[in-house]
């Protein structure tokens, strides 16, 4: 395969040269890796957002005395990982979330576990460092065990500065990290004049496992395992991310039987998850129809996974080099029936939700997303095709197997919380399309490749769209097979702060049918 | 209206296995937990879940047990929004160190008599994270644990039995 800069690389290279910034072009793989100096990252920001391109993830790594700090963009499906480095032992950076909002809590995240300081920061207050570790100790360092040095009992993050607000009748409310209901544990701070929102600050962080510093170490097939579970219900997604960029960095190809039935996990993971959505929205404005007509067919759709895959989530089918599962011609037939005897049931349900006007007066113009917003914060997956955000890897950046036909991707610009359900009802549809057609094109053949170990210091990038969205993985390779570094950028990380958004003016009971048509992963946001 | 009414009634109750007799063990099971918890809490148990750091895969399966098909209230089990409601604090995760204080304020607010189920790997042994400078590893490290349920995730089946055997070591 052989990667040449797309047009707008190179009239962006222009345009760096004349307004001064050098760019060190050191490959054009399926992202081109760029290097620049540390005093020229803001200003290449804003050469960035000028030129249309999204800023899509963010990252360090420290090598001895100094530390790489990548940022990855895109534009068209095309790809640019940013790259430059800085010296320990006073390790700083202009910062480019003045430029980016995106960039703001991944940036925060690579101070609290680096120690990097990004200069200019518009919010220089910790993200995921609560208190389970020392201010000016930083877990991602390489002198930092992976013990660490913990209290007995770690003590409440209680003096976090949240924003406040003041006025007659201004009220504040705290909710979480413990939720009322069987959801993921976080934080948010409201404050209301009535029922209505007028701000709304998440605080997240309370499910950081240190995942990126027990990756450090590990074997591929451990790597595998561990993505597999940055966000139990992504699993088959994170998992595919992690094993196409060991599989990058070790320059191996997988059987076209095994893409395709990766393809297939993934297109499972994406109905069984939106169908759940679906009825949890409904749940949230007290609809109990729905909620019980779609958990019933989300159990049966798992019901089929656990029996033709093994595991009802489809964790560790995905592997390096392949898969560990097989679609018979018998399991295929199977798939089949269950997608037209869901797609029956859809066409019974949804007329029935459509023509509801309860259902209406809840779902429509709440918890509204301007297009311009959602490009703002790089709003991704449903969430940013509710919004106008026409970007879907599976298209615009095709890998093995949606590289072998077309995925068409429904976008609306509506921007509500009805938005977002139809969309995932419509992205059910293309699924259920796609699952076919890969069955259909189904060759006999390996399921997994033979691993071959890459060299120390080997990297790769993985990036595939996970049912919520764009995941970016990043991987780098040390000697004898383990992982010096690995970093899984959840779509979530670039949803949550558009949550933020959405609610203002919005009433305080509504807040949880706003959170759920986001839905927003704590566990791959907190990693 | 007349759509929806016509597919609640051609959907019929799925819930097993009054119609479907295939997973007649999950029946079985059912009746046996309710006996049990006849005895102990009057025909009633009500549990609060707590996420302690899970992937969120054990609360997939957890809010399964809610689905038509296992429908666990039928059994006197049900879901509250309060530990101060709870009898049972159903937890999840390997204890990340940032939720460890809110744990211990969950089970303090928990009134006596209260049972710990630990659910799935991550809260029965430490699973996939382990114990580390971000987590306590299996809630055992943390609170008084009377019973765990492995599982990645633990099957809705798996958690029911789990109930089971919680009730079967009371007695």
């Amino acid at each position: 395969m052989s990667y040449s800069n797309s047009s707008w690389k190179v009239d962006f290279l222009k345009r760096a040269n004349e307004a001064g910034i050098t760019v060190e072009q050191i490959h054009n793989g399926p992202a081109s890796l760029w290097q620049i100096v540390g005093s020229d990252w803001q200003r290449f920001a804003e050469l960035a957002l000028q030129q249309n391109l999204r800023w899509a993830a963010g990252w360090a790594e420290q090598h001895q005395e100094w530390f790489l700090i990548n940022a990855c963009f895109e534009r068209e499906g095309r790809y640019v990982l940013l790259r430059t480095r800085v010296h320990n032992p006073k390790p700083e950076l202009p910062s480019q979330a003045t430029v980016y909002p995106a960039a703001s809590r991944s940036e925060r995240h690579t101070q609290d576990m680096f120690g990097l300081n990004f200069v200019g920061h518009p919010d220089n207050r910790p993200w995921t460092r609560h208190k389970a570790w020392p201010k000016n100790s930083y877990p991602l360092r390489k002198d930092f065990p992976v013990q660490g040095e913990p209290e007995a009992v770690t003590p409440p993050d209680k003096d976090y500065p949240f924003v406040k607000a003041y006025g007659a009748g201004v009220y504040e409310i705290p909710v979480g990290p413990v939720h009322a209901g069987i959801i993921e544990p976080g934080h948010f701070r409201f404050q209301a004049v009535g029922e209505t929102i007028l701000n709304l600050e998440e605080r997240l962080g309370y499910v950081h496992k240190g995942i990126e510093k027990i990756a450090e170490g590990r074997t591929p097939e451990q790597l595998a395992r561990l993505a597999g579970r940055v966000s139990g219900d992504t699993t088959v997604g994170h998992c595919w991310a992690a094993c196409m960029a060991m599989e990058q960095a070790a320059d191996l190809s997988i059987p076209p039987r095994a893409a395709l039935i990766r393809g297939i996990l993934a297109e499972r993971e994406r109905v069984a998850n939106h169908l759940g959505d679906m009825g949890a929205i409904c749940n949230d404005v007290g609809f109990a129809f729905a909620q019980m007509q779609f958990t019933r067919l989300r159990e049966l759709w798992l019901r089929c996974n656990a029996q033709l895959f093994g595991h009802r989530l489809l964790m560790d089918r995905i592997v390096p080099g392949g898969v560990a599962c097989d679609v018979s011609g018998q399991a295929g037939i199977a798939i089949k029936r269950g997608i037209a005897q869901l797609k029956v049931e859809l066409r019974e349900i949804l007329p029935a939700l459509d023509l509801n006007s309860s259902l209406e007066d809840r779902l429509y113009t709440a918890g509204f997303l301007s297009e311009d917003t959602a490009a703002a914060f790089g709003a991704l997956g449903f969430v940013g095709r509710a919004s106008g955000q026409d970007f879907d890897v599976r298209r615009d950046a095709p890998y093995a197997p949606y590289d072998r036909l077309t995925v068409k991707v429904p976008v609306e610009t509506q921007g509500d919380i009805a938005s977002r359900f139809w969309v995932r009802h419509k992205e059910i549809n293309v699924a259920l399309k796609l699952i076919g057609e890969f069955i259909d094109l189904l060759p006999p053949g390996d399921l997994r490749s033979d691993w071959k170990m890459p060299a120390a210091g080997r990297e790769g990038l993985g990036i595939v769209e996970g049912w919520r969205g764009e995941i970016i993985t990043y991987v780098r390779f040390d000697a004898g097979n383990t992982i010096a570094r690995f970093y899984p950028r959840d779509p979530s990380l670039l949803n949550w702060p558009v949550l933020e958004k959405l609610v203002l003016d919005n009433i305080v009971p509504d807040f949880p049918v706003c959170n759920k048509s986001v839905n927003g992963s704590y566990s791959g946001n907190d990693l | 209206m007349l759509r929806l009414f016509k597919k609640i009634l051609t959907t019929g109750v799925v819930t097993e296995p009054a119609k479907a007799p295939r997973d007649e063990e999950l029946e079985q099971l059912g009746i046996e937990i309710k006996k049990h918890i006849d005895r102990k809490f009057a025909g009633s148990i009500a549990i609060r879940e707590v996420d302690a750091g899970s992937c969120n895969g054990c609360e997939l399966e957890i809010h399964a047990l809610n689905n038509p098909f296992h429908d666990i209230e039928r059994f006197g089990i049900h879901f509250v929004a309060s530990p101060r409601h709870a009898d049972v604090l159903l937890v999840t995760g390997p204890v990340s160190r940032h939720m460890q204080t809110a744990l211990l304020r969950t089970y303090e607010a928990t009134p006596n008599p209260k049972w710990v189920i630990a659910a799935g790997d991550c809260a029965a042994c430490g699973g996939e994270f382990g114990v580390s400078y971000a987590c306590c590893g299996a809630v055992s490290n943390v609170i008084p644990v009377d019973m765990a349920i492995p599982g990645c995730p633990p099957t809705p089946l798996a958690l029911m039995q789990g109930l089971l055997g919680l009730m079967r070591s009371q007695k």
